[in-house]
């Protein structure tokens, strides 16, 4: 099959590394010749968990069909390669949902297994692969198999989070949930301290199906961590309390006119004194929205989408997203820690959120764990930048957590181990089904991630 | 069966963007190439996403002697058809091509398997007054060139061919609309060096479906390749045969 080199980066522009590119047209061809590989959905993790630089990179854009749909049981089998806007268009007017999702809907369903992503429901409904019925996948070795949480359970808890390596994810069965309606029912409240903040998130009179909060990083001192939580469900029929029949309340959002970024913008347009204004201005917006308000599914899932190429906001040099996660216990004072350190840098995130997770699920190196978990957009300016989320590291360390792979670019080896207790687990099974390290990424030979990793590059 | 559309050559990447956008428009579909398990994914696909009904059959241009057998099995399981698209094309490693023997191959495919098919459908539409015929040759087919001239040749037939039946189809109100892709971003040029301006399949595939509703008869896709075809077909001879392309 023909390849193409080129250079290519994840979602946060950084790194930016030469790979060889392959593009299967087909199922039967979502395979590779290459010795070593590893499966690219749409390079919408921010980091190098999608980059094998000076190696081989299988796309699935083009292996993206939707297979069967079970419109009765709300079941979809579908090709890994096709994305959550092309399914959602398809399921919404169904009556169905996506029973996880990201914070844009540009992923691929093979991203979302491989990441074990989550969404602002973690607190109840769990993560990706809590509704994930079946993967059909192909193996280092070429044969193909299934596994569930039910049929080859070890290879299902080693892949889901497993962010590729442990061989290509072919069509995945998802477990859909049922809308009534396509519109958002959400509420709003002001934080003005993280200790407010997390009394909000917590409290059972205010939870949703959906909660997440947006944290003014710049704020400081008696400020630290204030913010606006954000609650939401999918609005009944009987919360619209009109008589429009059910089907007319399935729609999609009105396209609103695509913005996409032209150009990157210069590195100093995003500074203190600018994310400073914007913050305060925000939180004053936002926060002073108490009342329920009804929101398209769109604006409020994925309100990033709106704008392409948004990621050319932080300039040429690109970004980095930082997301951990903090165990209950630890969280709030790890969290005030981590907000203090980050806002003495001065050096502002554009983008904070502050969610609540559920009790881990079982995938060996899935991220989330019963607790909190902060997400932080931090332009690359200087190498000041990564001694900075070093000291996060430590921080989110001395508090039992962990860092995301699917937002990293920079973690050491070292602090991975410490971070994801169940690697030892994982790396068994991978030296069964993939004795010889055939899929192997940028992020796994960086985290010293498979048999003899850290050696092979 | 409302307006069923039979694609030929559906598992090429051109095909699927044609094949959505003729689903987006109501039609109803039949696929058709060499792989079954490629078509019946394809089927289920734009089922789901756009609602029509999509069959789908086993087609090889190369087997001549099937395709009467073959239309007639569409015929009866599409009740008809509005019209077709053929899709199938071969490009093979030109410089292999170069050798009858692997040359045979590419005019099979791109030429006289077309010329087979597309002259059943033409049977069929004639009588009936109606329907049409949209061939995908190349611009590779404008003008011979070293680098892939066994491929130009058989598409430049092919565009010929169809040409000629356009003429022949004319009186009974069938169209004949033949497409002139450029380059495209599919199988055939993935990592190919040295090319530029590349479209998107769906894209290629959203303006074929809309030559329906104009009037041209010869579609270069997109539409600035005619005027580069346009230069490089009048560049003259002694010059031409000189260039390294
Ligand atoms: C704006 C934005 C918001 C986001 N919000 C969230 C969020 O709320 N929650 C969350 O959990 N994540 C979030 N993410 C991260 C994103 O959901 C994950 O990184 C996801 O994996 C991206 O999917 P992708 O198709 O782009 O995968 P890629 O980035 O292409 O790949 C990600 C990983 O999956 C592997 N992979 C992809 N496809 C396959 C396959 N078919 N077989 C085997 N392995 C495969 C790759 O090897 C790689 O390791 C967000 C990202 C962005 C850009
Ligand atoms: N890509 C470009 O830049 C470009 C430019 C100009 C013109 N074109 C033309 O546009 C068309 C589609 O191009 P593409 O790039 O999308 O093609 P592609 O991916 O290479 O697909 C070729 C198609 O032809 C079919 N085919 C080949 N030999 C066949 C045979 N003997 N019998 C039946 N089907 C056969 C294949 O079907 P199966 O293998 O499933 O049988 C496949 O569907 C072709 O005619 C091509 O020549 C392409």
């Amino acid at each position: 099959m023909p390849t193409l080199i080129t250079s290519i980066s994840g979602w946060g522009r950084y790194p930016l590394q030469s790979c060889e590119l392959e593009r299967p047209e087909r199922y039967a061809d979502l395979n590779s010749d290459a010795p070593s590989l590893i499966v690219r959905g749409q390079g919408r993790s921010y980091g190098d968990a999608s980059l094998n630089e000076n190696g081989r990179v299988l796309l699935t854009e083009r292996v993206n069909r939707m297979l069967e749909l079970d419109t009765e049981q709300g079941i979809l089998r579908a090709e890994a390669g096709v994305t959550l806007a092309e399914i959602l268009a398809v399921i919404v007017l169904q009556g169905w949902f996506l029973p996880v999702t990201p914070g844009t809907k540009f992923v691929s369903l093979g991203g979302c297994v491989a990441a074990d992503v989550h969404g602002k429901n973690h607190h109840h409904e769990g993560s990706f692969c809590d509704h994930v019925l079946d993967l059909a996948m192909i193996l280092a070795d070429g044969t193909r198999s299934h596994c569930s949480a039910t049929e080859n359970a070890e290879l299902f808890w080693a892949t889901v989070g497993g962010m590729g390596l442990t061989g290509i994810i072919g069509e995945v069965t998802l477990k859909l949930i049922p809308i009534q309606t396509t519109r958002m029912k959400v509420r709003y409240h002001a934080a003005t301290n993280l200790e407010q903040m997390f009394k909000l998130l917590q409290d059972p009179t205010l939870d949703d199906r959906y909660s997440v909060a947006w944290i003014d990083s710049l704020a400081t001192g008696k400020n630290l961590g204030r913010g606006v939580a954000m609650f939401g469900h999918h609005a009944t029929l009987a919360e619209l309390g009109n008589s429009k029949p059910h089907s007319r309340q399935l729609k999609h959002d009105q396209p609103a006119r695509k913005r996409t970024l032209p150009f990157d913008f210069p590195a100093f347009a995003l500074n203190p004194l600018s994310i400073g204004a914007f913050n305060a201005w925000y939180y004053h917006r936002e926060g002073g929205k108490q009342e329920p308000f009804l929101s398209g599914y769109d604006a409020y899932f994925y309100p990033l989408d709106a704008i392409g190429q948004w990621n050319r906001l932080y300039g040429k040099r690109g970004f980095v997203q930082y997301q951990c996660v903090i165990p209950e216990q630890g969280a709030y004072a790890g969290m005030a820690t981590l907000l203090h350190e980050l806002s003495a840098s001065r050096r502002p995130s554009f983008l904070a959120v502050l969610k609540r997770f559920g009790a881990q699920g079982r995938g060996m190196l899935s991220f989330p764990t019963a607790g909190y978990t902060l997400a932080l957009d931090l332009p690359i300016r200087d190498s000041g930048l990564f001694a900075l989320l070093d000291r996060l590291d430590s921080i989110v360390l001395q508090h039992g957590g962990r860092v995301y792979l699917a937002k990293d670019a920079r973690l050491s080896a070292e602090s991975f181990r410490s971070m994801y207790p169940r690697y030892e687990e994982w790396l068994k099974i991978k030296s069964i089904i993939d004795p010889h390290n055939r899929f192997s990424s940028s992020l796994s030979r960086r985290l010293h991630i498979g048999l003899n990793s850290g050696r092979a590059a | 069966m409302n307006q069923p559309v039979l694609i030929l050559g559906a598992t090429s990447a051109i095909a699927r963007g044609t094949a959505a956008a003729f689903a987006r428009r109501g039609h109803d579909l039949y696929l058709a190439s060499r792989d079954l398990d490629e078509l019946q994914r394809s089927a289920a696909d734009l089922h789901l996403r756009y609602g029509v009904t999509v069959r789908y059959g086993l087609f090889d241009a190369e087997d001549t002697a099937s395709h009467p057998a073959f239309l007639q099995q569409v015929l009866a399981e599409m009740h008809g058809l509005s019209g077709v698209v053929l899709a199938v094309g071969f490009l093979g490693d030109p410089l292999a091509a170069r050798d009858f023997k692997v040359g045979a191959k590419v005019i099979a495919a791109n030429f006289t398997g077309a010329v087979s098919i597309l002259s059943e459908c033409a049977s069929y539409f004639e009588p009936q007054k109606r329907g049409f015929i949209i061939g995908i040759t190349s611009v590779a087919g404008d003008r011979g060139r070293q680098s892939n001239y066994v491929y130009g040749a058989a598409k430049g037939a092919l565009s010929l061919f169809l040409q000629g039946l356009r003429n022949r189809l004319y009186a009974s109100g069938v169209r004949v609309i033949t497409v002139k892709p450029g380059f495209v971003d599919t199988a055939m040029t993935f990592g190919l060096p040295g090319l530029f301006l590349v479209a998107s399949p769906q894209d290629i595939g959203e303006r074929i479906a809309r030559t329906l509703h104009k009037s041209a008869d010869v579609v270069y896709l997109p539409g600035f390749w005619r005027f580069i075809m346009l230069i490089i077909k009048h560049v003259p001879e002694p010059i031409f045969k000189r260039m390294k392309m």
